[in-house]
């Protein structure tokens, strides 16, 4: 019984983290895999929402949720001035300009950030209901978590469903396979981009808010976590929503429990498995993309 | 179709394509320079030698990058690989002889960049960029956990190397012995590479970067080409590494992490890439700004650094050199018209 508490703890404490990877993570998946654009500086709008959500809450005292969906909008507009200014100017670059590029992007972001704001650690204050432990019956856990791992599911099934059921959704999809044949049949690719890129983005504002309580929220944000990103959306596949999901969730949990059991080795472990997966699956674990 | 011409090998065409490889009369430049350093600024020669041995790992760089075009993000790897190489031998009293040691770090980062070469070479685009980096962070992660003979976190340091042929003592206070002897071995290594870029086989990783699937269809090895070209490549990066290793009489984790990595493609692509001296221009030009401002100014530093690198990418593809190439070409043709 014990030990069964202690899985289900351990679970869960995993699919929370994993659920913040997802909502991180699944704006690059797709952007990157309609655009093929490598965009490193995905972290760095994860950690400017973050940082948006985090200052709007201690400056302006703004609650929680209205908060989050500050810094969505906010990170949103900004990526869309950064999209249709200078990214747009890449889309048929090497991939090493892009690299350079969104580096170049990241760094930029966190020396403004470390200059306007400074480097110190952004506390962020929970609401107090989401503080403190819940019952679930067959354990007590962080309402926090429980929290997140809801959030998580919401958002899944609102992108699975925008994904596989809307007009925009399908467009998506076309492109991310075959964009030449998508463009001939009349789809805006670039308008398209700049909407998945902006909600994209939006979204990582999201999980910058969302999992600052475990994560943290410095100006490093944006290059300390960018290989867990970067993981997930390659091992989840490109443009894939369930994918990206399936692969968050696997990585949250290993981690959380390598973390736990073997807090030496658990990171070289995830690398490790990381290359095979992409040995075996070059075009990611759950892609039905065949190259 | 009409057949060549008789004496189309005095075509002009012919003639610059047939002496390509020739040494140009500012080809010495660069090493005059590096003497006259040598002299002028005795007291900056630790600074020197961190220089040279970051255009050796730039040019290592280059010959993947420029040449063959895979883009990577792990090199730091074979730095790290050939850098523990020599630390790891001479901390354990194995072997500290300066030469053997820098080809023991050769044959070392060799065998990593050949090992991964040949499974990670099979793939491209985003699948290949995680790949090398997981690759560079599993090997920075296996160095911190085996710190009994790695020294893990704090590395390993006061390394015992061996007066270079048994006379000159490498001092790490005044590094006169040091400068030299990077600046030698940089000079066999940078000869090394500019013959093999003007080989055929260097011709043939151009075509590769330029059009794989003509290469291929040419009957060109492409995947076999690519590998040695890697292994190649990691086996320069390795001497890189172990010559900082003994210049410096210590390694750390740092040698293996992606902060080098981005640092050294940075700079290759500020000089140019795929030109030789560009990992010259670019390693001096960065080098020398980060040392007078990232210790005064290290957050607008960053801030330069990453508005240059948005720059370079947007305005300037070819980096400092191909500005100055273009700067050349214009005057050249003075009526040209734009």
């Amino acid at each position: 019984m014990i030990f069964g508490v202690d899985v289900a703890s351990m679970l869960l404490g995993g699919v929370a983290a994993g659920m913040v990877l997802f909502i991180v993570s699944v704006g690059l998946s797709v952007t990157m895999g309609l655009m093929g654009f490598v965009n490193l500086a995905h972290g760095g709008f994860a950690m400017l929402g973050g940082y948006a959500i985090a200052l709007a809450m201690k400056h302006w005292g703004l609650g929680f949720v209205p908060a989050l969906v500050f810094g969505f909008v906010v990170t949103a507009a900004a990526s869309v001035l950064l999209e249709r200014l200078l990214y747009a100017r890449l889309y048929r670059a090497t991939e090493l300009d892009q690299v350079l590029f969104t580096i170049g992007l990241v760094f930029m972001m966190i020396a403004s950030v470390t200059l306007l704001i400074g480097p110190e650690n952004q506390p962020l204050a929970l609401p107090a209901i989401l503080q403190g432990q819940i019952n679930l019956g067959i354990t007590q856990y962080r309402t926090y978590s429980v929290v997140l791992i809801v959030v998580g599911i919401v958002i899944v099934s609102g992108l699975w469903l925008g994904f596989e059921r809307t007009q925009i959704g399908a467009q998506i999809r076309a492109a991310v396979d075959n964009r030449r044949m998508a463009e001939s049949l009349g789809i805006n690719i670039a308008r398209l981009f700049t909407i998945t890129f902006a909600f994209g983005s939006g979204m990582a504002a999201l999980g910058g808010g969302l999992g600052a309580e475990f994560l943290g929220l410095d100006p490093q944000y944006a290059l300390k976590y960018l290989v867990y990103f970067l993981i997930v959306v390659a091992v989840g596949g490109l443009g894939r929503v369930t994918g990206v999901f399936y692969a968050a969730l696997l990585i949250g949990v290993l981690d959380f429990v390598l973390k736990k059991y073997v807090p030496q080795g658990g990171t070289a472990f995830i690398y490790a498995l990381t290359i095979l997966l992409l040995l075996w699956r070059p075009q990611g674990l759950f892609s039905a993309k065949v190259t | 179709m009409t057949p060549p011409q008789a004496g189309w090998a005095d075509h002009p065409a012919a003639l610059a394509l047939a002496g390509r490889h020739r040494v140009r009369v500012w080809e010495p430049i660069p090493w005059v320079l590096a003497l006259t350093f040598y002299f002028a600024f005795p007291k900056h020669l630790g600074f020197g030698t961190e220089l040279l041995v970051t255009i050796l790992f730039a040019i290592s760089l280059d010959l993947v990058l420029g040449y063959a075009g895979i883009v990577t993000l792990g090199h730091a790897a074979f730095f790290g690989a050939g850098a523990y190489t020599v630390g790891m031998l001479a901390k354990h009293g194995i072997w500290n002889e300066p030469i053997t040691g820098l080809i023991l770090a050769a044959v070392v980062a060799a065998a990593v960049g050949l090992g991964s070469g040949l499974v990670l070479l099979r793939t491209h685009g985003l699948t290949l960029l995680m790949l090398t980096l997981c690759t560079m962070a599993l090997l920075e992660e296996a160095a911190n956990l085996a710190h009994d003979y790695t020294g893990g976190f704090d590395g390993l340091d006061s390394l015992p190397i061996a007066p270079l042929f048994g006379v000159f003592e490498f001092n790490p206070l005044y590094p006169k012995t040091q400068y030299l002897y990077v600046l030698t071995v940089l000079f066999v290594c940078f000869v090394f590479v500019r013959t093999l870029v003007y080989s055929p086989f260097g011709q043939s990783l151009t075509g590769i970067r330029e059009n794989m699937l003509r290469m291929h269809a040419v009957g060109a090895p492409v995947r076999g080409r690519l590998v040695l070209c890697y292994a190649l490549s990691a086996a320069i990066a390795g001497v890189a590494g172990g010559i900082w290793a003994q210049a410096n009489a210590y390694v750390n984790l740092g040698t293996l992490g992606l902060d080098r990595a981005a640092t050294v493609l940075i700079i290759l692509v500020l000089g140019g890439y795929g030109r030789l001296y560009g990992a010259f221009i670019g390693a001096v030009a960065y080098m020398v700004l980060s040392h007078f401002l990232s210790k005064i100014y290290p957050t607008a530093w960053q801030l330069g650094l990453g508005l240059l690198l948005v720059v370079i990418a947007l305005f300037a593809r070819n980096g400092i050199l191909g500005i100055a190439e273009a700067a050349v070409r214009r005057l050249r043709t003075p009526h040209a018209t734009l």
